[in-house]
């Protein structure tokens, strides 16, 4: 059962009068709509929702990373009200947290952060505090991503190993092509090395 | 005991790569030790043969599946799900084609939920028959349990094999229903399978329950309090085995299951004990499901006659889709940009997620109960690692 995602800004807005956040239309027949909430907000707002007694929103079940060079893409997706300015140009990374309650037993209520930009403003704070289950979840993220989540108790990397140094999950990540064995490199191989290998003199 | 559930339990010195000292000892557990069910290593810290400190390493198996999955076409990802937790290929069939579904707002027709059914139980007694064998195996009964369970299991096997052609690697569900038809006579085997299971659940128990080295390997293992094991995301008979009453197929209900007669077990401790319990008494509920399924089986099309798997675009959007997957909750993010490719494929795993609060499970219990633990966790490496 999906959650009403306005009722909720409501009661974020009564408790919390100055909280930044905003309801996200989406436009398929998944009815799923969505609060962006400005990092400063969100752990605030996810112990709101964890222990009002009446949402006890308790369960963190999914926290999906996306990246999004694109800005007007990602608008699409999640539809900003009227008096909501467009996304500014240039792109950003964002997480994704699905949360239901299991005493209410009703979810998902999706929430989503946002980055400032994709290079150097990669932060948002790691609700792990508030949900045990965000820890190896946002580790994933910082991986293959590259969003530092600020207070995480062991932000490493957890599927590549600690020595690599991309985050393979962004759009613009540009594959080794040494990963397999190539006897004799013919063309779309050695045309795809020449994209990132300086070429022989 | 911990003050607050939520916070964490690590409150040991933990020894940093290349510190001295004389008490402590570290222990790479892995990853090739038979009983981590596949590459998987955890960094172990004892004083004595406590653990003081357990830090999993993960990764060995990872091939970045979300990222192919992003650059093929949605019906392309399908034989890859299969891949994912390699014993219950069918449940992550059906985990994605229900996200899909969500996504396009696909209706099914009603064959093909109950041969959902049908087969998605079939996956779950497939996966819990193999956790009795391989936790045995973990505990030292290397071999005769395992034996047991995948005797059983090679029969269902075989009926996946009549039916979709292949054992393990079924890729058999498809948005909009199924990839083919029942073959003549599979329903009856099915039948058949059911009715001989119930003997052989009661012959595999017989053999575990008064266990005395099960029953003192296991109880008073491994338990969490409940609030704690909600925080920390666990889903699927883990939960359950601590009181939780949280199964999807009743809370959420996804397919058809509303339809069905059965009851979530519970257990009352949550320790390795009751977690190997309330598999086995989930595979009766599965067994009563399956025997209402195929009674009720409808004549009809396999698939909605309009659906489109090739060149399938969905519209623009998002959509969260989960089911009740043997292991916990199996769900799948997809983000549509309206093409024939994903824009975002996320699996959320429950053998990964499930794992998170491994630490605070084993801490000041001994070497030996680590490996108790794992097992009881169930786990595979194919949907850790992805």
């Amino acid at each position: 059962m999906n959650v009403e995602c306005s009722t909720i800004l409501d009661r974020l807005r009564l408790a919390m009068p100055a909280v930044l956040a905003t309801v996200r239309q989406n436009p398929c027949p998944s009815g799923q709509h969505s609060l962006l909430v400005a990092g400063s907000h969100l752990i605030d707002v996810c112990r709101f929702l964890r222990d009002t007694p009446d949402l006890a929103f308790d369960f963190l079940s999914n926290v999906t990373g996306v990246d999004w060079p694109d800005a007007a893409k990602a608008d699409a997706v999640a539809i900003p009200g009227d008096s909501e300015e467009a996304a500014v140009p240039g792109g950003f990374l964002e997480v994704i947290y699905h949360l239901y309650s299991t005493r209410h037993r009703v979810g998902p209520l999706v929430l989503r952060a946002r980055t400032q930009d994709r290079t150097t403003h990669t932060l948002i704070p790691s609700v792990v505090s508030v949900y045990r289950s965000a820890e190896f979840q946002e580790r994933e993220i910082f991986d293959l991503f590259g969003v530092t989540f600020t207070g995480h108790p062991d932000l490493r990397r957890i599927l590549m190993w600690d020595e690599f140094e991309d985050h393979p999950m962004r759009k613009d990540y540009i594959a080794p092509d040494d990963y397999q064995y190539e006897p004799t490199p013919h063309d779309a191989v050695l045309e795809k090395a020449s994209a990132h290998y300086p070429t022989k003199p | 005991m911990i003050s607050d559930p939520f916070q964490f339990a690590h409150s040991s010195p933990v020894l940093e790569p290349g510190e001295q000292d004389d008490q402590l000892l570290r222990v790479s557990l892995g990853p090739q030790h038979p009983s981590t069910h596949g590459v998987f290593r955890m960094n172990v810290v004892l004083d004595g043969e406590t653990v003081v400190s357990l830090k999993p390493v993960f990764g060995y198996l990872h091939r970045n599946h979300e990222k192919i999955a992003e650059g093929t076409s949605y019906l392309g990802s399908m034989p890859y799900t299969d891949r994912l937790d390699y014993i219950c290929p069918l449940t992550n069939n059906w985990a994605y084609a229900h996200a899909v579904e969500k996504l396009a707002g696909i209706e099914v027709p009603e064959r093909a939920q109950y041969m959902r059914v049908i087969l998605g139980e079939l996956t779950r007694l497939i996966n819990h028959t193999a956790f009795a064998g391989f936790i045995l195996g973990d505990m030292g009964a290397w071999g005769s349990a395992l034996m047991y369970a995948f005797r059983e299991r090679e029969l269902i096997l075989d009926l996946f094999e009549e039916l979709t052609g292949a054992r393990m690697m079924c890729n058999f569900m498809r948005f909009g229903g199924c990839r083919n038809d029942l073959p003549a006579g599979w329903a009856t085997k099915v039948s058949g399978l059911v009715e001989a299971y119930g003997p052989f659940l009661d012959e595999m128990e017989r053999l575990l329950v008064g266990n005395e080295i099960l029953l003192a390997r296991t109880q008073n293992v491994g338990a969490l309090p409940k609030e704690l094991l909600i925080n920390g995301g666990i889903t699927g008979p883990m939960l359950r085995a601590a009181g939780v009453n949280y199964d999807i197929r009743k809370v959420d209900p996804y397919g058809i299951y509303e339809r069905f007669d059965f009851r979530i077990p519970l257990g009352h401790t949550g320790d390795c004990y009751d977690r190997i319990m309330i598999r086995f008494l989930e595979m009766r509920e599965s067994l009563k499901i399956l025997r209402q399924a195929l009674n009720d089986l409808p004549e009809g099309p396999f698939i909605h006659p309009k659906a489109k798997n090739r060149n399938f675009k969905p519209p623009v959007g998002e959509a969260y889709g989960r089911i009740e997957g043997p292991k916990g909750e199996l769900g799948f993010h997809l983000i549509s940009d309206g093409t024939t490719n994903p824009y975002r494929y996320r699996v959320r795993p429950p053998s990964f997620i499930n794992l998170t609060l491994i630490e605070d499970m084993c801490l000041g219990l001994d070497l030996a109960d680590v490996v108790v633990i794992l097992g009881s966790i169930d786990i595979v490496l194919g949907e850790v690692d992805r």
